[in-house]
């Protein structure tokens, strides 16, 4: 009503979205071009997709990735919720202040500082760099983005809800695991999505913490694409935006059709 | 209010040649296929306190939109001292509206916020300074004058709103639920400030409200509303009194309602036949009704004499027994069943304490009342 | 204390300092010590066998030398500068793109905005690594812009956009613009309607109600936008290593390369002890920032 959509914004989405979108696009345009002349098109071709999937080093790199992302983002997620309680719940302890900023600290952190930082630890403590040590890696600066993902919904729940659950019998773990966690349960999937996502995606702190024999994906990708354009990586990216995209609007169709038919329920039972 | 010295009732609408500030014109107003607002015509006086009175949803928020300018006419025409008002802008119109959420720009303090209109027109700036001041004691806010919105009570954020909208001397002022914000108490006494600003200012006030007291209490002429269309427009005692529906009669304050078949007696009397077994009520009307017509007899509850025996003098009479009492402090209500399950609601001030009350529970009582003190309704 | 709650409290407390805090003090330990030949390369190294002798031995040690070594190496200053230059040009560029995105979304109907600011946020779900690599195609000198721009004939010669500071700029513009769009719109969407009717009410006309009370009333919006993108921006390594040149200059590439190319590990340290010195201002401007905001809620 006393917003009105004008030419301007018209415009400026138009624009705004295009600039967004179509550097994608041309990308997985030129995905489907049988030419290796990546700026000529030479005909539509699925080959680079088939010399991908043929692409050991790649398809081993997407494995070490894979597993640094599943173990990574569920330790994040476990340890993210559990400093989102104690942040929100934990009432007063002795280096509150610090925790905080521990939490919110690597948020801001230039990525190349937090590795550098990482690395040296694990150089200083004698571990060899491998897998566990970019999993190591990964889950702390992520159980950060989760925590603050799960405190906002802590925040806003009621905590009269947990105190019910005192009062009818419950221990406060009894009443963590059946009424806290339930309830929070969204933002803890949002926040391990959060953190499988910035793990398959980070290249910086991966360099630093992985040793020879763990190349990510986002390491290969790199090292590949400084030489400039290559078909493979295209098709590879378009994979990859193809996930994502489908992971999103699945996501994102099911939340909506949760809310739908929450008001449904809701407006049946008022009728009621 | 007195004019010119004779002791004329300031009622404009009545006088045939007086020329209405504001005149709808068959207007209505479609959002998709919702009639918010439908062919509806209506006058509004230089002067007026004009009340819009209705339910959520009934439309007069839109026709103050349409006042405003935030919304267009679907059909019809709005005209503003003889002019069509449908090309003018919000920001170019010489009406101006103080918002239910009052709308107060939270970076700017309360006298930025009375200047905000005075900036935006050829007003010299020494000028808006002395308007501000003016404005400021209109509302007895001055030494609040330096303070941000965030900074002061609900009530005094009313009175900015309300000064910032008055600041530009417009020619009708929209007031939307202008005291829904505030507490009980808080508001009668604001009832009161906004008639005495209105009449001191002369200017042409039309308030929004869904409070049908507050729409008494204020305006000189209250329009009832229900589904985009004008129930009945009347001073506020007519609305009470002589209601010319059962919506209106149901919406303002409380009211029995029997309903019945007509049969004609004499003139302007008739008898309504309601129940078995119970005597017809005997009531006037200035419609010619036909014998058998479905009617309802409304009657409002203060108008019920509650008594041990029936009283002789009276042309209607029921007995029943106290269903219920509820004391409201000021009065009590008692709640009557009459032998075929009917109840009415009869209301007596609290003359004496309560100690002395004379009637309890499951007392027989009579109830009675002229033949002029209810209306009957054909809708 | 029960046992339960120390544990629950100990458990994330102790990660993020073992894997948090001592590896930034191991940091600030390297920037003050010498760089050597050796694994690791650099002296002193804390040897806890001998005893208090070691310790005292290793803090004799320590120095500003590195530190002194950043002031008198230009090259140093002119990637802290320059690194500033290019985040707080970009975070401007992208305040200027986002703003009209933001606006346009919370104009929109309510219908529509869910499905806007998911396209809004997409982008951020995918490799930032691929959006980032997807300008070079685009850039270079035989690629699709130059080719559409000689083609609808406005210019003649390729231009060189690929490996100059332009590309860092589209690239941090582009990748960052979704932090700008979202806090601004999330300012917009709070801004009660009847504010802009109330300007309008009062004589001004769409134009003025915008810069008199959209704008003034969407700053903190800005605001923690505009520090969204300006504090990873000043440490951005991907893309001025993609997409810039050998004359673009930024602080997290010379780290980088300092570490690995040159394994001169205590400069690197220094780097990035000074790095973090200069983000401790627009961190704390964003926090105070975030806190008005809530208490304004």
């Amino acid at each position: 009503m006393n917003r009105r959509f004008s030419l301007f914004n018209a415009t400026s989405l138009t624009l705004g979205f295009a600039f967004l979108y179509l550097p994608m696009v041309i990308l997985i345009i030129f995905s489907f071009n049988a030419s290796k002349l990546v700026a000529v098109w030479g005909g539509f071709s699925t080959r680079w997709y088939g010399e991908l999937i043929q692409n050991e080093a790649f398809l081993d790199a997407a494995w070490v990735t894979l597993r640094v992302a599943l173990l990574s983002s569920t330790f994040a997620a476990v340890l993210g919720t559990m400093a989102a309680y104690v942040m929100v719940r934990g009432g007063r302890f002795f280096g509150r202040t610090l925790f905080s900023g521990m939490i919110y600290a690597p948020l801001v952190m230039p990525e190349v500082i937090t590795g550098l930082s990482l690395l040296l630890l694990f150089i200083a403590i004698g571990l060899d760099r491998g897998i566990m040590t970019i999993v190591l890696a990964h889950t702390t600066f992520s159980m950060c983005y989760v925590s603050v993902v799960v405190s906002s919904r802590l925040v806003t729940f009621d905590r009269s809800l947990e105190e019910a659950a005192l009062d009818l019998g419950c221990t406060p773990f009894d009443a963590f695991r059946s009424v806290t966690l339930p309830n929070i349960a969204p933002a803890v999937i949002s926040g391990w999505l959060l953190a499988f996502t910035l793990s398959l995606d980070d290249l910086v702190i991966a360099s630093f913490t992985a040793g020879p024999s763990s190349t990510t994906l986002p390491i290969k990708i790199f090292s590949s694409v400084r030489l400039g354009v290559s078909p493979e990586i295209n098709a590879l990216s378009t994979l990859m935006i193809g996930v994502v995209t489908i992971g999103v609007v699945v996501a994102s169709l099911v939340s909506k059709r949760a809310i739908a038919r929450q008001q449904k329920d809701e407006q049946e039972a008022r009728r009621t | 209010m007195l004019q010119d010295g004779s002791k004329s009732i300031f009622a404009p609408w009545s006088d045939p040649a007086a020329t209405p500030l504001i005149r709808f014109q068959s207007v209505s107003k479609k959002f998709g296929h919702f009639t918010a607002v439908n062919d509806l015509n209506l006058d509004i006086y230089e002067r007026e306190f004009f009340a819009l009175l209705g339910p959520s949803g009934c439309g007069k928020t839109t026709l103050m939109r349409m006042l405003a300018g935030f919304e267009a006419t679907s059909e019809g025409t709005i005209l503003l001292d003889g002019q069509n008002i449908a090309p003018v802008p919000p920001n170019k119109r010489a009406v101006n509206m103080m918002f239910q959420s009052y709308a107060l720009f939270p970076h700017l303090s309360v006298a930025d916020n009375i200047a905000f209109g005075l900036k935006r027109s050829p007003m010299a700036k020494s000028d808006i300074q002395d308007r501000v001041e003016e404005m400021l004691k209109l509302v007895r806010l001055e030494q609040f004058a330096r303070r941000k919105p965030h900074q002061i009570s609900g009530g005094q954020r009313q009175r900015v709103a309300l000064a910032r909208s008055l600041a530009k001397a417009p020619r009708l002022l929209l007031l939307d639920e202008p005291l829904g914000a505030l507490d009980k108490k808080l508001r009668q006494d604001t009832q009161f400030e906004l008639m005495d600003i209105q009449e001191r200012t002369g200017t042409t006030f039309v308030i929004v409200t869904h409070d049908q007291e507050e729409a008494m209490t204020v305006a000189s002429r209250v329009a009832v509303m229900d589904q985009g269309e004008l129930v009945q427009v009347d001073t506020p005692d007519r609305i009470y009194e002589t209601p010319n529906s059962v919506y209106v009669a149901d919406f303002i304050g409380e009211i029995n309602l029997i309903e019945g078949n007509i049969s004609p007696i004499e003139a302007d009397r008739y008898a309504l036949d309601w129940a078995e077994g119970q005597p017809p009520i005997i009531g006037t009307s200035q419609e010619m009704l036909r014998e058998g017509t479905r009617c309802h007899f409304a009657i409002r509850p203060e108008k019920l004499a509650i008594s041990a025996e029936p009283p002789t003098d009276r042309a209607n009479c029921v007995t029943g027994t106290i269903l219920d009492i509820a004391y409201l402090g000021n009065m009590s209500t008692y709640i009557v069943e009459l032998s075929n399950g009917q109840t009415l609601k009869a209301q007596v001030a609290n003359n004496r304490r309560i100690a002395r009350r004379t009637f309890t529970w499951n007392d027989q009582v009579s109830l009675s009342w002229t033949d002029t003190a209810g209306v009957i309704l054909t809708r | 204390m029960n046992l339960r709650r120390f544990i629950l409290i100990a458990i994330p407390y102790v990660w993020l300092l073992a894997l948090f805090l001592v590896p930034f003090g191991i940091v600030l330990k390297i920037a003050l010590s010498d760089y050597a030949l050796s694994i690791p390369p650099y002296t002193p190294t804390l040897d806890f066998s001998a005893g208090w002798e070691g310790i005292r031995a290793f803090f004799a040690a320590l120095d500003l030398e590195n530190f002194i070594f950043l002031t008198e190496d230009d090259l140093y200053w002119r990637a802290y500068l320059s690194s500033l230059q290019i985040a707080l040009l970009a975070t401007f560029v992208t305040l200027l793109v986002g703003f009209p995105i933001a606006y346009g979304i919370a104009q929109a109907s309510p219908a529509w905005r869910p499905t806007l600011l998911m396209l809004v946020i997409l982008p951020f779900w995918t490799s930032f690594l691929i959006r980032v690599y997807a300008w070079i195609g685009i850039l270079s000198n035989e690629g699709f812009l130059n080719q559409a721009l000689m083609s609808i004939g406005i210019i003649s010669e390729p231009l060189t956009i690929l490996n100059t500071n332009w590309a860092v700029y589209i690239g941090i513009v582009y990748t960052y613009l979704p932090f700008m769009v979202l806090p601004i719109y999330a300012a917009l969407d709070r801004l009660d309607g009847s504010l802009i009717e109330a300007a309008e009410d009062l004589g001004c006309s769409r134009f003025s109600a915008f810069w008199l009370v959209t704008f003034p009333l969407s700053r903190q919006g800005v605001i923690a936008g505009c520090l969204l993108v300006f504090i990873p921006a000043l440490g951005e390594f991907v893309i001025p290593s993609l997409l810039g040149g050998s004359k673009t200059l930024m602080i997290g590439k010379v780290l980088f390369e300092e570490f690995f190319a040159n394994r001169d590990w205590p400069v690197a340290s220094a780097v990035a002890v000074i790095l973090v010195l200069l983000l401790i201002i627009p961190i704390i401007f964003f926090q105070r920032n975030e806190q008005r905001q809530r208490e304004q809620d």
